[in-house]
């Protein structure tokens, strides 16, 4: 990084209250108030947004493709943790 | 309260609004860091849509802005300071936005006639204070080039903000103790971004008034002779 | 959130992914099975280097694009006739900035920081749309490039929406909603013009006259012309020929034109009951490419422009990283250093603290 190259930050904004922040891009800033602050301008001028984080894209782990299998396939095969695994007889409400 | 006097008013306020805007839109394509392209552009919608707001209060915004001559225009000379670095852009926002922060949060509290747009106008120009001093910390305080280039644009713009605290007719407001909560806000931005108040005068040494009483800085000449150009080429044409 | 978190990864992917040199024949299977499954290709997936570096390529002169393509259209903020239409455009240069600036990120997703990108394009090792090498000379200018410019863009673009790297197509949806705008109020400001004065219809006609031709250029070089075109569909970053999407837009165009009272400059445009197409007048190729060598009429101006706001720009950039540098400490960052002490725990310290501040401001 050069003295001129702001880092890069992750941003995350609430669209409406209620629901949860989501991943809406990245931008450059020197540190965390300007990031705010630059999110604001950029992912929000439409009024997209009600809340907003920034996170340091430096400080996110991430799930690498290679570990796919093993990290992903296990939640696949229980389908038994869908309602959609269980027969209901027809007739049956609020269930 | 006189239609007249609400009439100067709303002329006052909406020429700061809406100069200022347009020294801010002369940066699009300029700015340092692209980042701060869409900042500052916010900032000249923000006072663009107060303008329209206030000189349709007054008659047609268009024949308003673009068919008067400069010394119909009651903008403070502050806003018509040519943008220079962006230590003086930033400079003249502090100023600006300070005074226009709390300016507007009086008018809102109050019962006059610019109370709605006041309250409204008050979130927006509080975001542009904030970017400003912001700014003023990040330029002030970090590089020794950045230092000294926000001092001589804060000295240089200093003694254009003593005409902000000229009372308005028409605007019910405790102009002395605006500028004493000026001085205190921006006197404090300036020191924690290791700056000083300049000490020099506020005012220019020169007795036939300033950009409220239609007399301005000439600079504002040229401005407007682009700004008017092309609308008043085209006589009686609509866009 | 799974696909937010791959994002995420913006880094240096390039040197964290397994295989960023070679791909195994399982990668490449993998790639290959991904792209005919039209799945998305996310930035921690191993990928073809070709593959990579076409689409920094492209998505970097599609940044390019939006950023020096401000300029035509900023010539005329200070001279906009009314304030409505300079509101309207200040809105439009300022969104394209954010759309340089959403591209840009996408970029960086494939382990090319905006700074090196930006050296290219001012070091002209990089490229941008040909199209804003001619100036505005009108405030007719400002509709001709809403209309046929931003029309043309979009044409090109809403197939992007699918283009098979995702950052790239999601950069793309944001920008395709927020570019409806843009055509349409070209159209509206050609509109005014046409139906206002005999100068101001003259002074559409003139825009139009200009813009045109440029215009069916930015679809770049025909068919079997172009280099890149067959491996980038194969990859479905680009999902229609130059051809096709070029004939699209005139078919589009022409009823739109009569409709504005305006004639597009070219004799031989006529509908093609057969084709179901309008046939049109050969393109100057010679001119395209003498604009792109660097010959048109404002290649040095804007590049010079961009090159000086960028160095102009340069000690407020040191300014606010030496600021940060110094107060890494405080501030802001507090909270970051707290969640440090803390594990992962922290993540939601961090949050909050954002959400805190953002309320602050809201």
């Amino acid at each position: 990084m050069t003295n001129t190259d702001w880092p890069l930050w992750e941003v995350f904004v609430r669209s409406r209250r209620g629901l949860s922040h989501t991943h809406a891009g990245s931008l450059h800033a020197p540190d965390a108030e300007m990031a705010l602050r630059n999110a604001r301008d950029l992912y929000t001028r439409r009024g997209e947004g009600v809340s907003i984080w920034v996170v340091p894209s430096a400080a996110i782990t991430a799930s690498s493709p290679d570990e796919k299998d093993p990290f992903f396939e296990p939640a696949a095969d229980k389908p038994y943790r869908h309602p959609t695994f269980y027969e209901i007889p027809e007739g049956v409400e609020h269930l | 309260m006189t239609a007249t006097v609400a009439t100067t008013a709303a002329l006052a306020l909406g020429d700061d609004a809406l100069v200022l805007s347009h020294r801010l839109g002369e940066w699009a394509g300029h700015a340092p860091v692209l980042e701060e392209e869409v900042a500052l552009a916010n900032i000249a919608l923000d006072l663009l849509g107060q303008a329209r707001v206030l000189l349709s209060m007054v008659g047609d915004e268009d024949e308003l802005a673009y068919l008067r001559e400069e010394r119909a225009f009651t903008n403070l000379q502050l806003v018509e300071q040519p943008n220079g670095d962006f230590a003086h852009t930033i400079a003249r926002q502090l100023y600006f936005s300070t005074y226009q922060h709390l300016l507007y949060a009086a008018l809102a509290g109050g019962e006059g006639e610019f109370a709605p747009l006041a309250a409204k106008a008050v979130n927006e120009v509080a975001y542009h204070r904030d970017h400003a001093e912001q700014w003023t910390l990040r330029l002030g305080d970090g590089t020794d080039v950045g230092h000294e280039r926000m001092r001589r644009a804060c000295e240089a713009l200093w003694r254009f903000t003593g005409e902000m605290f000229q009372p308005v007719a028409g605007l019910d407001v405790d102009w002395a103790g605006l500028e004493a909560a000026w001085l205190e806000s921006v006197g404090d931005v300036l020191e924690r971004a290791t700056l000083t108040l300049p000490e020099g005068p506020r005012v220019t040494a020169w007795s036939a008034g300033a950009g409220r009483q239609g007399v301005h800085t000439e600079p504002f000449g040229r401005m407007l002779a682009e700004m008017q150009h092309l609308h008043r080429s085209h006589p009686g044409a609509s866009w | 959130m799974a696909t937010a978190a791959a994002h995420l990864t913006t880094g240096t992917p390039a040197h964290d992914a397994p295989d960023g040199a070679e791909g195994t024949d399982g990668n490449q299977r993998a790639f290959d099975a991904a792209v005919a499954a039209d799945e998305r290709i996310e930035p921690r997936d191993w990928m073809p280097d070709a593959y990579r570096a076409t689409l920094v390529r492209q998505i970097a002169q599609h940044a390019h694009s939006e950023i020096i393509g401000m300029q035509p259209e900023a010539n005329w903020i200070t001279r906009a006739p009314s304030l409505r239409r300079k509101a309207i455009l200040m809105a439009k240069v300022q969104d394209e900035a954010g759309h340089g600036l959403y591209l840009y990120s996408a970029a960086e997703t494939l382990g090319t920081s905006r700074e090196e990108l930006l050296d290219k394009l001012h070091t002209g090792r990089q490229k941008y749309s040909s199209i804003f090498n001619y100036p505005t000379l009108t405030w007719a200018d400002v509709g001709a490039i809403g209309w046929l410019v931003d029309g043309a863009a979009i044409t090109n673009q809403v197939p992007l929406c699918r283009c098979s790297y995702g950052p790239y197509a999601r950069a793309m949806v944001r920008i395709c909603k927020e570019e409806s705008f843009h055509q349409r109020q070209g159209y509206e400001l050609l509109l005014a013009l046409s139906r206002g004065t005999p100068e101001q219809h003259a002074m559409a006609q003139d825009a139009v006259n200009r813009w045109w031709w440029p215009s069916l250029m930015m679809f770049g070089p025909p068919d079997d012309a172009s280099q890149h075109s067959a491996q980038s569909m194969a990859w479905k970053i680009k999902r229609h020929s130059n051809d096709e999407l070029r004939q699209r837009f005139v078919d589009i165009c022409v009823p739109q034109a009569e409709s504005l009272g305006l004639t597009l400059p070219d004799p031989d445009l006529k509908w093609n009951e057969e084709r179901g197409h309008h046939d049109f007048g050969a393109i100057d190729w010679t001119e395209f490419q003498a604009v792109l060598k660097g010959n048109g009429p404002c290649n040095e101006q804007r590049l010079t422009q961009r090159r000086r706001a960028h160095d102009e720009g340069a000690w407020v950039r040191e300014a606010a990283a030496a600021h940060a540098a110094k107060h890494s400490g405080r501030t802001g960052a507090t909270d970051s250093a707290g969640t440090g002490a803390t594990g992962t725990a922290g993540t939601t310290d961090t949050a909050d603290a954002a959400g805190r501040t953002g309320a602050k401001q809201a």
